[in-house]
């Protein structure tokens, strides 16, 4: 099991913030990533140029976006925000919005964060435990949602 | 069977697409060696695989690939990943 501690500290939560459309929520799971060491600013541009450029199939589930560049200069960590949206934005993803749930990705490479995204995986393809997240009150909650 | 789960920067998405279609396969009892790779490089790669999966907004950039290009539009549904296995089981 992955140290879910250090890829997904407390600084990396932002939990029933506003977002006032889905720049702004990227920017929130950017500036996240940011407090936590794992990005510079230029990852979060990076990060809306993506959608700008390759449209909004980020939004990967129902209500959910994985907000990610590549790797590069602009990432000093492979870790994870987590950002619940009070007010759900649209992304322009027919299937899958509005998106209330924004997770930001920031990988050095592909098998450092295998295991935590596999760990993310079990958890979201789960009904009850996506419920669960969507409850939890504070980031260790859900970590232990995760964990468990 | 071979399979390529492609995405924007081959890293987010296609990851954890990756992760759910080994736990389809293996509950359909499948033997798939599954990777990922961006859009941009899946063209060269698609066709040393059996299926290509990836989102619908992607599927264009896929064009022209001989191998069949499937679409998943819930990454996180593992019914959805189910049913496009199954018609590829045999």
């Amino acid at each position: 099991m992955p140290d879910f501690k250090a890829f997904l500290p407390d600084s990396s939560f932002a939990l029933d913030v506003p977002a006032s459309d889905w720049r702004d929520a990227i920017r929130k799971a950017g500036d996240r990533l940011v407090a936590s060491g794992f990005t510079t600013d230029a990852y979060t541009d990076q990060m809306i140029e993506t959608v700008e450029k390759m449209g909004p199939y980020i939004v990967i589930a129902p209500g959910l976006a994985l907000a990610h560049s590549r790797p590069g200069d602009a990432v000093l960590g492979t870790g994870l925000s987590w950002v619940r949206l009070s007010t759900p934005v649209e992304f322009g993803n027919k299937a899958n919005d509005p998106v209330s749930l924004v997770i930001g990705l920031a990988g050095r490479d592909e098998q450092e964060h295998l295991q935590v995204m596999s760990a993310i995986a079990g958890a979201l393809t789960n009904k009850e435990k996506t419920a669960e997240l969507a409850q939890a009150q504070t980031p260790e909650q859900i970590r232990s949602i995760l964990e468990s | 069977m071979d399979i390529l789960c492609v995405c924007g920067n081959g890293i987010g998405t296609s990851v954890l697409l990756k992760v759910n279609v080994e736990q389809v396969a293996s509950d359909l009892g499948m033997d798939v060696n599954v990777t990922t790779s961006d859009a941009g490089s899946a063209k060269g790669t698609a066709n040393m695989n059996d299926l290509v999966l990836t989102s619908p907004q992607l599927a264009p950039e896929l064009e022209g690939t001989t191998t069949p290009v499937e679409t998943v539009e819930n990454f996180m549904d593992t019914d959805e990943i189910k049913s496009i296995l199954e018609r590829y089981a045999d």
